[in-house]
């Protein structure tokens, strides 16, 4: 039956501080002991748990410190070799441990495929079989649309562009196989291929780049800080950078747009959005309108409404509450040591079930309880974000080194001078792979571009 | 009132390029045939362009010969011309194409059918089927005859209620004004086939006295002899040029203006076109920016003066084509012998059919050709064999032959049209294979002929000569792992004059036969290249070693494709009481039906999901089957 090896999180975000990465096929247990400083995991004895480090191959360097189950054939949940890899780091690290799996020739799960072939080997019982369907049906449904929903506007339009661009150049090296005598077009030189497939593939590297730093791929939770002008926003997003470690600082170009900071707070990973705005003390509602606004905060996983202790509860406040109802948020009461002009009672009226935090972010008083809240307000499952978000994020990720790896084959295909025809099977291969990153396989977008790209005939 | 006619194990509708491929496969395996025409006189004419082969569809022509059909076997005995297409481009991409002699093709192809055994040919018009319970079980003619029969393959290309349209001009006509079949569309209908309308034109046809030729530029045929067939021989050396020349401001200026009086854009028509082949009021309307478009000038034959057209496809109405025709510079006195049009005509739904091309609906019924909605006489001859292969096989008791996407370019078709479908006429094209490395025109007998053997449509001969061919390509790869070739100062002259870079180390032939500059043929000296070799072998070493790593890259690929395919999907199994697959998707499988895990993922509309469940459903072994 299957016979590769899969792997994938196997504990969903918030389900207390230990993550696991699962592994599940007949190389399991040597693919881990690859990576893994310890105990030589290819004799031990089976259902032992062991301690050690997980080595990035590439750097050479410590990924995450870990204990690491190992199961033997066929007493398993699987029937197959399992190896369970427990994280201490929160998702981060989790993730790279994941990651540095994949690059030792596991291949990421589908959604349910661990339920799947614990199934397939018999050891679900068979009257769960619809069971079994369902949850493939919801988890594969879940995955499409947590895909789909984290897939940036600008990164989903990047990608389409540099499909298109392949496409047009694949058309291209098409028309002239299948219409050889058709004049019109000048023959695709290995220059004129050279070039495209320097340019897209340059910019492929830029996003894996981007990803590694875990800007765009690497999913936290869409978090936007909201509130009056001069109410301590921007001391909010220095507190929450200072205290955690800011993951991303620099901006490159390319994603400016896309994440400005990214701070892991009790393992839950944070996406400061939109931060260039509160740093320039521009009310976000002010600037573009309730309406608008409300746009903008509902893409956002958590909001952190900031209200003035010291002030009273404007006009603008009302809309504010107004603008966030039915969203996730969290009201900070900010500067609490001054003294206090806001009607307290109004507040908690407006934000009824939501929770409020007191804080002084001058005195760095309260930062903890915030914390708390925003941990709580995740791991409660208030937030709708599952284990999901970041398998499709590696998943990202592994599609895009795919598809990096095709671009170098093109290129080297160029290089030694073979025809552009055979060059042509990588490029239409990297087409094909940033096409399942969008979702978008439809084969037929080649033939339609042809005959309208060009005038084809007898 | 019926007479009894005859009883056959499979009768073939149709004598065109579809049609005789599958009464001569069919006969040759030993199932007793008839094929009937409504013009002996016409049986596998061309009533469109005068050639055959071209990317991809030369690939299918070898695929054809290699699997004991005809097709490539006629046209190198009766063309005026060939060409190897794509010759500066990878080898997976070559392939060949023929200026064919229209009416010699045709008594060539007569030929041969009449002297089949066990191959009946007769003329008559078939009006309809008969079924029973279900089943098909023979047709009847106009008049009157009842053929009795075990299977029946109907190939009746675009004569299923055929219109040629010419500007206001309709009327109902097959091609080139013979008589269209009427009453079996009506029938097919009433079966229950869906039945769908598409179009397609031809240009006019011009005397080649009144064509100036001096203004247009020659299109000579290959000096180098070459054949489709893996068993041809003897080879045509007098080639007959054909000509180029364009369209010019002038002559878009009259489609412009005449536009409204095409039947295409009169709105007369309702089938479905092909965008690979427009007409030239397409071509001017939807590439207006083009100050010119190619025209080929085609001879239609040795021992004919007519010459057609390519490139001025039409439904303009006659008047104006011929100002239309004398606007392009060399034609400014030609006199059109026969006018463009466009013809309208019946199609089945392909996904109707299962990959055997047997009809779902009505077992024992199959298509091909044509009315399976594909363009080209390649194409049609493609399903034609397979047709008549399958039909034989399930009279014969034998396996169905089903042909998956690795192996042959027909087998591309073949699932493209019963899994996908198509909303125009479908033509082959090099980008529809996944795997064309694997799909050369070089190969073809390789990937062919031992299956052609194992039905009785290869001759022991040429299956004795084929296996020698291989042995001598793998005895001489091994050889060549073996030769060590060192860096002498004689190897590197010897590079250096070819333009070669030098070598630094000893290396195998077989390594230094990699490198993109050097050839087979070049090295020949250095490699001590036996030269009793037969080109094709030595052809054959050149690629495989040349390409070895992007073939065997495919092949990965193919292997992870084939245990998709190898997972069989029952025929008669309940979609419905499968709980999980998504509506849609349920909707496309029941239509399809596909055999395989493979196949099912290829239904636009189903996503891995649904494929998920269907494995998990079908591996737990309680799968629901439809009643009956």
């Amino acid at each position: 039956m299957e016979t590769d090896t899969i792997t994938a999180i196997s504990t969903p975000i918030g389900e207390g501080a230990i993550a696991i990465v699962r592994l599940s096929g007949p190389k399991a247990i040597s693919i881990t002991a690859n990576v893994f400083k310890g105990k030589n995991l290819g004799d031990v004895a089976s259902h032992t748990i062991h301690y050690g480090k997980i080595i990035d191959p590439e750097t050479k360097e410590v990924a995450e410190e870990v204990m690491v189950s190992v199961m033997r054939a066929p007493k398993t949940f699987t029937r197959e070799d399992v190896v369970e890899i427990n994280c201490h780091g929160g998702m981060v690290a989790v993730n790279r441990v994941l990651e540095i799996i994949l690059s030792q020739g596991a291949r990421l799960a589908e959604p349910g495929e661990f339920t799947k072939r614990a199934f397939l080997h018999g050891r679900i019982d068979l009257s769960q079989a619809e069971a079994v369907m369902d949850l493939i049906r919801a988890k594969t449904d879940k995955a499409m649309s947590v895909a789909l929903k984290q897939m940036d506007g600008r990164l989903s339009a990047l990608i389409r562009r540099l499909r298109q661009d392949l496409l047009e150049t694949v058309a291209h090296v098409e028309v002239n196989i299948d219409y050889p005598e058709y004049d019109d077009v000048e023959e695709m030189s290995h220059d004129m291929m050279r070039t495209k497939s320097k340019e897209v593939y340059k910019e492929v590297v830029e996003l894996l780049q981007v990803a590694k730093q875990g800007k765009i791929l690497r999913e936290g939770l869409a978090t936007a800080i909201i509130g009056r002008p001069n109410v301590g926003k921007s001391s909010l997003m220095n507190t929450l950078v200072q205290e955690n470690k800011a993951i991303v600082t620099e901006v490159p170009g390319t994603t400016r747009d896309i994440i400005e900071e990214y701070v892991s707070v009790r393992g839950v990973p944070l996406r400061l959005v939109d931060t260039a705005g509160i740093r320039e003390t521009e009310d976000i509602v002010e600037k573009i309108g309730v309406e608008r606004s409300r746009q903008v905060l509902k893409e956002s996983d958590l909001i952190l409404f900031v209200l003035n202790y010291n002030d009273v509860l404007s006009e603008e406040d009302e809309k504010l509450f107004k603008a966030i109802e039915g969203l996730d948020y969290i009201v900070i009461i900010n500067k609490t040591d001054l003294e206090q002009k806001l009607d307290l009672d109004r507040v908690y009226e407006l934000a009824a079930e939501k929770p409020i935090v007191i804080t002084s972010l001058v005195k760095e008083e309260g930062v903890n309880e915030l914390e708390e809240a925003i941990a709580k307000t995740f791991f409660a499952g208030d937030i709708d974000t599952g284990d999901l978000t970041y398998v499709s994020n590696v998943r990202h990720i592994q599609l895009l080194k795919q598809a990096k790896q095709a671009l170098e084959d093109a290129m080297e295909g160029l290089e030694l001078g073979l025809p552009l025809d055979v060059v042509q099977i990588d490029v239409t291969r990297t087409w094909e792979l940033l096409g399942e990153i969008i979702g978008d396989t439809a084969s037929d977008s080649l033939i339609d571009q042809l005959f309208s790209q060009f005038c084809l005939g007898k | 009132m019926t007479y009894d006619a005859g009883h056959y194990d499979v009768v073939v509708v149709g004598a065109g390029h579809a049609g005789v491929e599958a009464g001569l496969a069919a006969a040759k395996m030993g199932a007793k045939t008839l094929m009937l025409t409504l013009n002996l006189d016409m049986i596998a004419f061309m009533p469109c362009n005068p050639s055959i082969g071209g990317p991809a569809k030369g690939i299918v022509v070898r695929e054809i010969d290699a699997l004991g059909g005809v097709m490539g076997k006629v046209i190198d005995k009766t063309h005026i011309q060939m060409r190897l297409l794509n010759t500066g481009k990878g080898p997976a991409v070559q392939a060949l194409r023929a200026q064919a002699d229209k009416p010699m093709y045709i008594k060539e192809m007569k030929n041969i059918v009449e002297n089949e055994k066990n191959l009946t040919l007769r003329q008559g018009m078939v009006d309809r089927l008969v079924v029973e319970d279900g089943v098909c079980k023979g047709v009847v003619t106009e008049t009157n005859a009842f053929y009795r029969a075990e299977t029946v393959i109907i190939t009746t290309g675009t004569f299923m209620r055929g219109k040629v349209l010419m500007g206001d001009l309709e009327y109902e006509s097959g091609p080139n004004n013979q008589r269209p079949t009427i009453k079996l569309s009506e029938n097919l209908e009433e079966l229950g086939l869906e039945i769908t309308r598409f179009k397609t034109g031809t240009p006019p046809r011009v005397n080649s006295h009144t064509i100036d030729y001096s203004k247009t530029e020659i299109q000579p045929g290959d000096e180098t002899p070459r054949s489709f067939s893996y068993e041809t021989t003897e080879y045509i050396t007098d080639q007959i040029p054909c000509w180029l020349t364009y369209t010019n401001e002038f002559t878009h200026e009259i489609i412009n203006e005449n536009l409204s009086l095409s039947a295409m854009y009169s709105g007369m028509k309702r089938g479905t076109g092909p965008r690979y082949c427009p007409s030239i009021e397409d071509k001017i309307v939807r590439f207006n920016d083009k100050p010119r478009h190619q025209i080929f000038l085609e001879p239609e034959g040795r021992d004919t003066e007519e010459v057609y057209v390519q490139g001025l496809s039409t439904s303009l109405p006659e008047s104006v084509q011929h100002g239309m025709v004398r606007s392009v510079e060399g034609l400014e006195h030609a006199e059109i012998m026969r006018a463009g049009y466009a013809i309208e005509y019946d199609a089945i739904v392909p996904t109707q059919l299962w990959p055997t091309l047997e009809t779902k609906k009505i077992p024992g019924l199959f298509t091909a050709g044509q009315i399976n909605g594909t363009s080209g006489y390649e194409e049609a001859a493609a399903q034609g064999i397979m047709a008549g292969i399958n039909a034989a096989a399930k009279v014969l008791g034998k396996d169905p032959v089903i042909l998956d996407r690795s192996q042959a370019y027909i087998g591309v078709l073949i699932d493209d049209l019963v899994t996908k479908g198509t909303n125009e006429p479908y033509r082959l094209l090099t980008s529809r294979a996944e795997y064309r490395l694997l799909l050369r025109h070089d190969n073809a007998d390789f990937r062919m002929t031992e299956l052609g053997y194992e039905l009785g449509l290869i001759t022991e001969e040429r299956y004795a000569a084929f296996k020698e061919k291989y042995r001598l390509v793998e005895e001489e790869k091994k050889r060549l792992q073996k030769l060590i070739i060192k860096p002498t100062e004689e190897v590197n002259a010897f590079l250096e004059t070819a333009g070669a870079s030098k070598m630094k180390e000893a290396v195998k032939a077989y390594d230094l036969l990699k490198r993109p500059e050097l050839s087979y043929d070049l090295l020949a000296p250095i490699i001590h290249a036996d030269p009793s070799l037969p080109h094709d072998v030595t052809e054959q070493v050149g690629i495989q070693i040349k390409y070895e790593g992007y073939i065997k890259k495919a092949n990965d690929q193919v292997a992870r494709m084939l245990k998709m395919e190898e997972k069989k999907i029952p025929e008669d199994i309940d979609y419905d009481a499968i709980s999980g697959i998504a509506t849609e998707a349920k909707e496309k499988l029941k239509k399809v039906r596909p055999l395989s895990v493979g196949q099912a993922s290829r239904i636009s509309g189903v996503n891995p999901a649904d494929i998920s469940i269907l494995v998990v459903y079908m591996e737990q072994g309680n799968i629901a089957r439809l009643a009956n």
